[in-house]
């Protein structure tokens, strides 16, 4: 029972860092219609950013603070400078040049972080435990991600529906001409938006930047996980995204934490270890899978086309 | 066909003359890593003509294409560590459960359209490469080292020059193949499916049969290619079926240059020696590399072919006219 | 075939830059590098980017300091080396070894952090007959059926470390036991030894995925629910700093004791600090061993490098000597292949651990010492022997190879 409840906080945690980076992704998708593989680059450079600041100025609130700030200017950045020659294309054409932004991207960090990657140390308040529950002790930090996470859906929920800005939002989601056949700055809107996500996306970062190490390539697989994320929900929903997110984070904490068991009937640890992620993994897709068969546009689209 | 006197078929002529006699050149210079690197680029480029075929003629864009290498290529090994070991039994194993996952993978996908097919062609390579790591038996993340080549009694594929040019030949063997499906009846449907899958249904085409078929060809000449990469690497891992992988071989078609028949030869070409050539001069090669994918997209979008063609476009522009769907239209109803 | 969409007014320059370039590529790529004859080539394939990069660079700045004490020259040939990065991907080590084989002409083939990469990386060297040492890595499967007269191993057979640390932990009188490790080769080698002379109960025994998790709250939660006497793990380089800082958070460091092999060392220590003390482990080599080739190696490494050398950095220091006892041995000749394995397997030359001799597997009998953490006099943390666990201790798979010599 403590079990469950421990890997159901674990799934929540991962499920809520999904959530951050697939709505940036499906915000991106769903407004401007771009395919945008580099979303991961945001991810790995939010992480870069802090953990580099946090090493400089020796406090982890500045760091953080700066890596924000930071991936939400560089995504600002790469739109201006490259992405916004994409609208309108092909996916194909998103998918190609948005991948070679992945490689430009780990070079760089290659070339200016080195091979090595970096750490991000917490302070000590952070690397305790906190009693939760009767019997049961879970990091403290991650409880933090719990509750930064929490608030930044909140900020979203206030910003997309009960502001100006959201209100754009929501339209050009569902139908982007008549966003520009009503007289509103696409341009700016959409850089926003961009920036938004990216900001989002390097959040995630730098929030799991203590628990994992900061690497070169960290982004590549929490981007796949995102794009099936985001076509479970639908895509340009973000209240689908959450629901997909949450989803995904519990049944991929659930494979890795009870599958091997279950299947350790049947077959030697060591076997039962390997399929044990490995169909837990395919859990995931098989999902995806099966919700595009029966709702081709995911679970809650926002367009209605 | 056009003339040799245009730049592309000056490069088609060179390139294949380069490729024929690369073992030559390996004897005089005595670097045999370039026979290595050749045979590499020639099953890669089988790859990519694969790819083509479904993404150029068809405009399938398919992000699991990876999948059908590994899946060649643990039909070899699998077989090879069973035991197995001849070549008439393990490359028709690979060409045909190739040919399954893309019937498979084609029935579910090719019912979607657009971001949404190629999220599901990557769902599903990425379901093959987590099964592939969950093959505990057969090495998992690790890999599975290939002791024995395949064996075709004569044929010698251990031997690096014999091998070479089998690869060759079968390459050769794909192009014409793929020349012949893109100029008949058959080819012409898919190519309208591409542009107006509508209207080509209303003249009467089961355009979702036409694109399985298609699919499913594709699928199986990639297995083909990946039972040849496992005999090259001696090796076989979960890593030849991932995403990123399935990337590089968009890269290679989108590079060469799609909807042309040498062009994904010559994106494979170019792709592996920039990474080879590249990374003597600098190790951060990719910085160039991928801002250089990102100008192909914005500016040369019909890739090196493209270019190739362009050299002569200039010259020819006049004579160019009608849009394709209306040609592969007509062509299709009265062939 | 379609006809193709018209190019926008690309300039020539652009179509004759693009063509040039990758001709010029292509050019590149032929030009083989005139293999010298008169020297001694050899290849390290470590790993030099991500978390365990600081593992690649400790064997590579050992493996200088051991070529510097040589005068960069064995029998009278100076010296080349050529290191790539495997970056722990065993299809990449591959590629690397073969390139290093076919394109540089290497004489010998070292380095060989994980096991795995080891694997996928001795077909190429044992088909062109080279030398390949590895200088870490022991797979259970080279000690026994795929034993080669082409592969010698400088470092240990995975599973002896952890055996040794089973026998410990029964002298402890420890009854239950959790393992926990990662899910390739090695990490499934050292959980066998564990288990292989472990005497209690095993009541968990999970693998994480390799090299992605570095989350292990899933696997924590159930050494909490088993409660265990004891944990024994292995969770070498950078997924060592983390298991034990996620050891800590989730409140089991002093609750149940913690057993390690090869997450402990030089190179964890300065992230892992204070978490290390009182987390015991055991080694073939500790740096305060004392032999002379030791005491210099040790007190040379910390002048040049300003840091305590890892058994990474030890066994790379070996593998030099070993290839110069070789080269030595045939006085620079290096065709004389069979006369310089012969001289490899005397193992005469100075180790850094003290003398110790070949198996018929071309993997060595040694000894295993428990080592634990400590601060030294000046504040930095280090490693010191506790006592010797096992002498001239022989891996159990020796009986499968069928080299005889």
């Amino acid at each position: 029972m403590l079990l469950l409840i421990e890997q159901g906080l674990n799934g929540v945690q991962l499920g809520l860092l999904l959530f951050l980076v697939a709505a940036g992704l499906t915000l991106i998708f769903g407004i401007m219609d771009v395919v945008n593989l580099a979303h991961g680059s945001f991810y790995m450079m939010g992480a870069y950013f802090a953990a580099t600041a946090t090493a400089w100025t020796g406090s982890l609130l500045a760091g953080l603070a700066f890596g924000l700030i930071a991936t939400l200017a560089l995504g600002v950045a790469i739109e201006t400078v490259a992405l916004r020659r994409l609208y309108g294309r092909d996916h194909l054409d998103h998918v190609l040049g948005t991948f070679g932004l992945i490689l430009f991207f780990n070079e760089l960090v290659r070339l200016v972080w080195g091979p090595a990657g970096l750490s991000l140390t917490l302070p000590a308040w952070l690397s305790q435990s906190v009693e939760i529950m009767d019997g049961i002790n879970y990091p403290a930090y991650r409880l933090a991600i719990v509750a930064v996470s929490l608030a930044v859906v909140a900020f979203l929920y206030v910003l997309v529906m009960h502001t100006r800005l959201g209100m754009l939002i929501r339209a050009g989601a569902s139908n982007r001409e008549m966003i520009g056949a009503l007289g509103i700055n696409i341009t700016l809107l959409f850089t926003l938006v961009f920036g938004l996500g990216a900001a989002l996306a390097g959040l995630a970062g730098l929030m799991q930047a203590p628990i994992l190490t900061v690497q070169i390539g960290m982004g590549e697989n929490i981007l796949i996980l995102a794009f099936v994320v985001i076509v479970i929900g639908g895509i340009g929903s973000i209240r689908g995204a959450f629901i997909a997110a949450l989803f995904v984070g519990l049944v991929d904490t659930a494979g890795r934490a009870f599958l091997p068991d279950l299947l350790r009937l049947l077959l030697s640890p060591k076997a039962a270890s390997s399929a044990g992620p490995a169909l837990s993994s395919m859990l995931i897709y098989l999902l995806m899978a099966s919700v595009l068969v029966v709702r081709p546009e995911g679970l809650f689209p926002a367009a209605r086309k | 066909m056009k003339t040799l006197a245009n730049a592309r078929g000056v490069a088609v002529v060179l390139v294949a003359a380069a490729l024929v006699l690369l073992p030559a050149a390996v004897a005089a210079t005595g670097n045999g890593f370039l026979l290595v690197i050749g045979t590499r680029i020639v099953i890669m480029a089988i790859a990519a003509v694969s790819l083509n075929l479904i993404l150029g003629y068809g405009g399938m864009v398919s992000f699991g294409h990876a999948a059908y290498l590994g899946i060649g290529g643990y039909a070899v090994g699998i077989l090879a560590h069973s035991g197995i070991h001849s070549g008439l039994v393990q490359w028709p194993v690979a060409i045909l459960a190739s040919g399954v996952f893309a019937l498979l993978v084609g029935m579910l996908s090719l019912r979607t359209r657009g971001v949404y097919f190629i999220m599901v062609t990557l769902a599903f390579a990425q379901m093959a490469y987590y099964v592939a790591t969950g093959l505990d038996a057969f090495g998992g993340d690790d890999g599975l080292t290939i002791y024995r080549r395949s064996q075709f009694g004569l044929v010698d594929l251990s031997n690096k020059v014999v091998f070479y040019y089998v690869c060759l030949a079968l390459l050769a063997a794909t192009l014409i193949l793929v020349w012949r499906l893109a100029s008949s009846r058959f080819g012409l449907v898919v190519q309208g499916s591409r542009s107006n899958d509508k209207r080509m249904q209303a003249l009467g085409f089961p355009t979702y049969r036409y694109r399985l078929v298609c699919f499913v060809v594709a699928g199986m000449l990639c297995g083909l290619a990946g039972a040849l990469l496992a005999n090259h690497s001696d090796f076989i891992s979960p890593a030849t079926m991932h995403w990123t992988r399935s990337g590089d071989l968009l890269v290679m078609v989108i590079l060469g240059g799609m909807r042309s028949l040498f062009g994904p030869v010559l994106g494979a070409i170019a792709l592996l020696t920039l990474e080879e050539g590249l990374s003597e001069i600098t190790e951060y090669w990719q910085i160039i590399l991928g801002p250089l994918l990102l100008a192909v997209v914005l500016y040369a979008r019909g890739g090196i072919d493209g270019l190739l063609e362009g050299l002569a476009t200039r010259r020819m522009r006049a004579r160019r006219t009608a849009p394709e769907p209306v040609d592969a239209l007509a062509e299709a109803r009265h062939a | 075939m379609g006809t193709r969409p018209i190019t926008s007014t690309g300039s020539h320059w652009r179509q004759l830059a693009a063509a040039a370039s990758i001709a010029a590529s292509a050019v590149v790529a032929a030009v083989a590098p005139a293999a010298a004859q008169n020297a001694v080539r050899i290849g390290f394939v470590n790993t030099f980017s991500g978390p365990t990069a600081v593992i690649g660079n400790d064997a590579r700045n050992a493996f200088e300091l051991a070529l510097d004490h040589l005068g960069r020259k064995m029998g009278g040939l100076p010296v080349e080396v050529i290191y790539e990065d495997d970056q722990i991907k065993p299809e990449v080590g591959r590629q690397k070894t073969e390139k290093l084989i076919q394109s540089d002409h290497v004489n010998f083939l070292t380095g060989y952090i994980w096991s795995n990469v080891l694997l996928a990386s001795l077909k190429p060297a044992v088909d062109s007959q080279t030398f390949l040492i590895s200088a870490n890595a022991g797979p259970s499967q080279i000690a026994g059926e795929l034993c080669s007269p082409w592969f010698f191993a400088i470092s240990w057979q995975g599973d002896q470390t952890p055996q040794a640390m089973g026998e410990y932990l029964n002298q402890k009188g420890v009854k239950t036991l959790f393992l926990l490790g990662p899910n390739y080769a090695a990490g499934k080698d050292m959980l066998a030894g564990a288990k292989a002379t472990f005497g209690g109960k095993i009541v968990g025994e999970e693998y994480t995925k390799w090299p992605d998790q570095l989350d292990f709250s899933a696997e924590l939660t159930k050494i909490r629910a088993a409660k265990p006497d004891a944990v024994f793990v292995f969770y070498p380089g950078a997924a060592g700093v983390q298991f034990l800082t996620q050891y800590a958070q989730a409140g089991l460091k002093g609750q149940i004791p913690l057993y390690t092999a090869f997450t402990i060392d030089a190179t964890t220590l300065p992230l892992q600090k204070d978490l290390a003390i009182g987390v015991p482990g055991a080694q073939h080599w500790v740096n305060d061993l004392p032999n002379d080739a030791n005491k210099k190696f040790v007190a040379d490494f910390r002048a040049k490098y300003h840091r305590y050398p890892s058994f990474y950095g030890a066994e790379a220091y070996d593998v030099a000597n070993l290839i110069n006892s070789a080269v030595v041995a045939v006085k620079g000749d290096l065709t004389k292949k069979d006369a310089m394995r012969d001289a490899m397997r005397k193992a005469d030359y100075a180790s850094v651990r003290g003398p110790y001799r070949y198996g018929k597997n071309h993997f060595p009998i040694q000894s295993f010492y428990l080592q634990e953490a400590v601060k030294d006099g000046e504040g930095e943390y280090t490693l010191r022997t506790v006592a010797r666990i096992v002498e001239n201790d022989q891996d159990r798979y020796h009986a499968k190879c069928s080299m005889n010599w």
